[in-house]
């Protein structure tokens, strides 16, 4: 009869277990978030022989005294009698045997029953370390396989482990449970959920503490007396690959040019290179849309599903090639080794910001585009500086706003070049630097603001340099990509269909009667001036106006308030709309656009509606406005709130108002 | 001394760690009385360094460093 095993791993940060995990689960694999929680737990399955194993990972940790909320809730997860467990498949880098037995015999007191793999034997024997297997499962009372992930070799070894495993360990470690002044802790489960609710309800006391910490010695020393027995380490350690590598990477000079050769490369790639696919993408959903238009019968759903609902997805789908892309490349820094130490050089840095040495990759990532950098703001454990860092990375300049920062600046200055300097190149660059200076400020600000309950510390290990393997980015990015699409996309999708409806329909009759009033024009812009004045009298156009009593101090008048509001959608489509609502006809050709608007005037006051004061007005209110659905959306997921997104809303959305409203005074 | 006061490629006895909120993480990682720790390099701003412990690489923050009470320091030749 075949059964169900549950097991569930267990292990030190970059010991190797997410890479068993994929070499057992293959794509066989989901994540599915603890409720009500930050906390994603990894569910995969695999098969041996007729029975089914069901295989759960948490974060790696090194002990089961929880440092952070987070872990707190995985740890609760793990000694929760409800959660069924019937092995603990436990891997330990056999490099580094002593630290990564501390979490081992914690386990090892829970009477649960394990088996360890010892993973990384091959980078172990480099450093001229050699464990001998045999002794080592003696002393413990466990079986021990010996594991190559990457290779895929000892699985089948480590599997008929996992059938025969049933019974607890043999050896237990720290048997004084009395030392832990509470009343009767009948075992060491107890008291470590007894110690998880003091942390929660912060009523741990020094003493606590300082148990714990004598508790971790008298671990420790155990391990060492077994580690001398089964553990043999050379003498001279042979060359060390890790040591000669950071010997270049972490030099101080030569190391910091390489890590901004690499931003730059990181930039670049996310910037240009993904442009390719993503017009792929825009073009193949452009096609597809006409395509629909034609085939669907005339009516309300051909313009739903054409105008809509096709769009709105080709909105969402388009922004996969720059999310695969620095997912790759989080994936093979983080894989490699070489993401701690970009935290490592960085650190000093950005903690005089309230940012943290792992917010430099999402704040680049945040100058293509926001949304994969919230993303990969998961990395950052310490919940402050993940928070800080996904609400200040939209302030950085995305490619969104490129379009809408190369017509205004086109339109404020011709092509004026003192010597090789070009003014438009200088006025561009300094929409960057404004970006990344107010998201600096804005970090600094909200550091002081935002209450933190658990400690920051940096204590961080820098694992030894790996090859990045293949199968574990792709997982990586399939993950990461479905949760996009599956996730924000429904929220994206959404709002793109309302947007659509407001820019799209109005009153009853008003539509009819600007058809009526336009059959006997016979001008070749007759097409346009209808999609124009249909705008305007749309629930969009209503709404611009609505506002327009709010955004004239800033310099704006309804008709670009249409454009505001429809750009929320994405930055872009504000160069669209523009084109739409003052029928500049082929919007591609820019110089024509750029004189059409600049040519517009106000019928009240006979004023230049884009005056070099509104201008300038618009180009601030782009840079710091949020006005991305999408970004609100991930911001939301990833911080499983609506709280936060509304505080990006406002504050953003906020300081641009008081921003474009005293550069436009101050240049009008 | 304190842990934070060696130089690249130091090597030396760690006598303690203070109590205090991080002598339980600093403890599990390996920080424990009579183990060695050496300095290998540092970060451009001086902060944080980086130790090699219990055959690991470990970073820490200077005020990190400033808990570890070590002895006997000697330049290690490896």
């Amino acid at each position: 009869m075949s059964r169900e095993i549950r097991i569930v791993l267990a292990g030190n940060p970059n010991s190797g277990k997410t890479t068993l995990f994929n070499a057992l689960t293959g794509l066989n694999q989901k994540i599915s978030n603890l409720p009500g929680t930050t906390v994603d737990k990894k569910t995969g399955q695999f098969q041996i022989g007729e029975d089914k194993c069901v295989l759960y990972d948490f974060p790696g940790t090194y002990s089961l005294y929880p440092k952070g909320e987070d872990e707190r809730i995985s740890v609760r997860y793990l000694l929760s009698n409800e959660n069924k467990k019937d092995v603990i498949l436990y891997v330990a880098d056999a490099g580094n045997l002593k630290r990564n037995l501390l979490l081992y015999s914690q386990i090892a007191d829970l009477g649960i029953p394990m088996v360890l793999a010892l993973s990384m034997t091959d980078m172990a024997e480099k450093k001229g370390i050699q464990t001998d297997v045999r002794k080592l499962s003696e002393e413990l009372g466990v079986i021990v396989c010996p594991v190559d992930a990457r290779h895929e070799r000892g699985l089948d070894k480590l599997k008929d482990a996992l059938l025969k495993a049933s019974q607890p360990v043999h050896r237990t470690f720290f048997s004084n449970l009395k030392c832990f002044t509470g009343s009767g802790a009948a075992s060491y489960q107890t008291v470590l959920l007894n110690r998880i609710s003091e942390k929660e309800t912060d009523t741990a006391s020094d003493i606590a503490d300082l148990t714990a910490a004598s508790e971790t010695v008298e671990r420790y020393r155990i391990i060492d007396n077994i580690l001398e027995q089964c553990v043999l380490k050379a003498l001279k350690r042979k060359s060390d690959f890790t040591q000669r590598m950071d010997a270049i990477l972490m030099h101080p000079v030569y190391g910091f040019i390489i890590f901004y050769a690499f931003l730059f490369v990181l930039f670049q790639t996310i910037f240009r290179i993904a442009d390719y696919p993503m017009q792929w993408i825009e073009t193949g959903f452009s096609m597809f849309s006409a395509w629909s238009a034609d085939m669907i019968p005339e009516g309300m759903m051909n313009s739903l599903v054409s105008d809509g609902i096709i769009p709105g997805v080709g909105g969402v789908l388009v922004f996969l090639p720059q999310i695969i892309f620095l997912f790759a490349f989080i994936a093979v820094l983080e894989d490699s080794g070489y993401m701690t130490r970009i935290s490592f050089m960085t650190d000093r840095m950005m903690r005089a910001f309230g940012l943290t040495g792992r917010s430099v990759v999402p704040l680049i990532g945040g100058m293509a585009c926001a949304i994969p950098s919230i993303m990969a703001a998961r990395n950052i454990e310490n919940k402050k500086d993940r928070l800080i860092t996904i609400l200040v990375t939209p302030l950085m300049s995305c490619s969104a706003r490129l379009p809408v920062y190369t017509l205004l600046i086109g339109m404020l200055s011709p092509q004026v070049k003192y010597g090789w300097l070009d003014v438009r190149g200088l006025m561009l660059f300094g929409m960057y630097l404004l970006g990344f200076v107010s998201a600096l400020f804005f970090a600094f600000i909200f550091k002081l603001f935002i209450r933190q309950k658990e400690g920051n510390f940096f204590i961080l290990e820098m694992p030894d340099y790996r090859m990045p393997q293949l199968k574990n980015i792709i997982l990586t990015i399939r993950e990461k990509a479905g949760d996009f699409v599956f996730n924000a996309g429904k929220v994206i999708l959404i709002v793109s269909i309302v947007l659509w409806f407001m820019a799209s329909f109005g009153p009853p009759q008003t539509f009819e009667n600007i058809e009526k009033r336009y059959q006997t024009y016979t001008h070749s812009d007759k097409e346009e001036k209808i999609k124009s004045e249909k705008l305007e009298a749309s629930f969009a156009g209503i709404l611009g106006r609505t506002i327009e009593p709010a955004i004239s101090p800033l310099g704006y008048d309804w008709k670009i308030g249409i454009a505001l509001i429809t750009s929320f959608a994405a930055r872009e489509v504000f160069v669209g709309t523009l084109s739409t609502i003052y029928n500049v006809g082929n919007e591609s050709e820019e110089e024509t656009m750029r004189e059409v608007l600049s040519g517009q005037k106000n019928p009240k006051t006979g004023q230049q509606v884009f005056s070099t004061a509104t201008i300038l007005s618009l180009l601030v209110f782009y840079a710091f406005a949020m006005q991305c659905i999408s970004t609100l959306a991930v911001t939301y997921r990833e911080t499983r709130s609506k709280i936060w997104p509304a505080v990006q809303l406002v504050y953003m959305s906020g300081f641009a108002w008081l921003m474009s409203y005293l550069t436009y005074t101050l240049f009008n | 001394m304190r842990a934070s006061e060696l130089r690249n490629g130091q090597m030396a006895k760690i006598a303690g760690v203070q109590a205090g909120g991080l002598k339980e993480k600093l403890t599990e990682m390996g920080c424990i009385e009579g183990d060695y720790l050496k300095r290998l390099y540092v970060a451009p701003m001086g902060d944080p360094l980086a130790f090699e412990i219990n055959g690991y690489t470990l970073a820490l923050r200077v005020e990190e460093a400033n808990l570890i009470e070590v002895e006997g320091s000697s330049i290690h030749e490896s």
